[in-house]
């Protein structure tokens, strides 16, 4: 089958297709977007630990929830249906996927004996018999029952409590009924430090 | 499809810094032990792993001393110097809303795009020899989510938006400064490249040096001459030496010597 092809309409179709070829017009094609991160993740709304504003958060987790799957979180941003931020974060709130992934993140008990310039790394419960037993040995030696006037206090002032800016409610309200328990008095939060 | 923009009102920048950390979470970036400069700043200049950088400017003023916050990112010309000297094709793109990319697996490395850029903002990595800059999160941006920093700041100083909205909002914003007092507030959008996608609303804008930008910026001679003109010239003298030899060849023939045969 022949088409009528004129020499000058050959020569000029020859050259657009020449031109084509050598990449003078493939600038679209090539305009390709990046890959958005968060476009397969499972959303989980949560509130910032950080300081006393409580602004709500959505933490973006990789993985489908499989059994064999470890969730992974990507990436942490403001919850703009929160009254409070309004889809906004504070430089803390922001970097509070590096709270969650941190290679620098403590995750043993490090203990430094008294005198001692090195951290040593021990066990919970060695931990955890540790400083039941200093708490027990000054509540025995610094526990008031009573004040100077004779009306009955209970308090215990030789022991502080401070409590994490990151805690959630849950330990919050444990550390309270904890701290009421043993009568401790002074009591501070990191996040007014 | 409608030009995308970014205004940045310094005026309500508190330099709380959480674009700063908002770009480098969204991006993945490391964060790099800086230098202390003696100010309030993050880093003392853009990274190749550090995209967005607010400036603490100091002025001296009658009552002592102010600052004029500055946040420091690509300015996504609409007439990009970097996209301009960039020899590769499809490293550097220019999106249809107007966002200058840069696309890695077509970048060379060849550093052409920092001396194309007035605002001296693409960084080389010396570890992947890849240059790398702000890209307003075209990813974000293409599915309908603001960028990383306009979405976390707390003080409303960052918007993004249609462009010509963006613009009018600016206009306005800068009437009320100069209502307010501050008789040399003003927009920034540099028209020697231009127009930017990222707009200004500067409390001086008569003096831009101030705030740590250019007054006129403008993509350099040598650049747009090889770019223009020049790149022009070269491929007629290839094109014109290769036509010339050929119409040579067929019209006297293959050189010949004494002593050949014919």
């Amino acid at each position: 089958m022949a088409r009528d092809v004129s020499r000058r309409g050959f020569v000029a179709k020859g050259a657009a297709a020449a031109a084509t070829a050598f990449g003078f017009d493939l600038r679209p094609a090539q305009a390709s977007v990046r890959e958005l991160k968060i476009s397969r993740t499972t959303q989980t709304h949560s509130v910032c630990p950080y300081c006393a504003v409580g602004c709500s958060v959505v933490i973006h987790t990789l993985g489908d929830k499989a059994h064999n799957v470890k969730p992974a979180v990507v990436h942490i941003e403001g919850d703009p249906e929160s009254p409070v931020n309004r889809g906004t974060l504070c430089p803390k709130g922001i970097s509070l996927k590096e709270f969650v992934t941190s290679d620098r993140r403590l995750t043993r008990v490090l203990y430094r004996a008294p005198g001692a310039a090195d951290w040593k790394t021990i066990s919970w419960d060695e931990a955890f018999a540790r400083m039941a037993r200093a708490i027990k040995n000054a509540r025995d030696a610094g526990f008031e029952e009573t004040d100077e006037q004779g009306r009955t206090v209970n308090r215990l002032r030789n022991v502080a409590m401070i409590g994490g800016c990151t805690d959630t409610n849950e330990i919050n309200y444990l550390l309270s009924k904890f701290r009421f328990g043993l009568g401790i008095l002074p009591y501070e939060n990191q996040s007014r430090l | 499809m409608q030009t995308v923009a970014k205004l940045i009102d310094t005026t309500l920048c508190i330099g709380c810094k959480a674009c700063e950390l908002a770009c480098q979470e969204w991006n993945d970036q490391e964060f790099t032990l800086g230098v202390f400069q003696g100010t309030y700043q993050t880093m003392p200049d853009l990274a190749h792993n550090f995209w967005n950088l607010i400036k603490f400017n100091e002025r001296e003023t009658a009552g002592g001393m102010s600052w004029l916050m500055t946040k420091y990112q690509c300015m996504h010309c609409a007439d990009p110097g970097c996209l301009r000297a960039c020899p590769a094709p499809g490293a550097i793109v220019q999106l249809r809303n107007g966002i200058v990319d840069f696309n890695h697996d077509h970048c060379i490395g060849c550093g052409y795009c920092i001396t194309g850029c007035p605002f001296d903002v693409p960084r080389l990595s010396p570890a992947t020899k890849k240059v790398y800059k702000c890209s307003l999160c075209s990813d974000r941006t293409a599915v309908g989510l603001s960028p990383a920093c306009i979405k976390t700041c707390p003080t409303n100083c960052l918007t993004f938006g249609a462009r010509d909205e963006l613009l009018r909002k600016a206009e306005s914003r800068a009437e009320q400064l100069r209502a307010d007092g501050h008789a040399q507030a003003g927009v920034y959008n540099p028209q020697g490249v231009g127009g930017t996608n990222v707009l200004y609303v500067l409390k001086d804008a008569t003096e831009p040096e101030a705030h740590g930008l250019p007054k006129d910026p403008t993509i350099p001679l040598s650049v747009a001459l090889w770019k223009g003109p020049l790149k022009w010239l070269g491929t007629l003298t290839l094109v014109g030496g290769i036509l010339g030899t050929f119409f040579h060849y067929v019209r006297f023939g293959p050189r010949t010597y004494e002593g050949q045969e014919k």
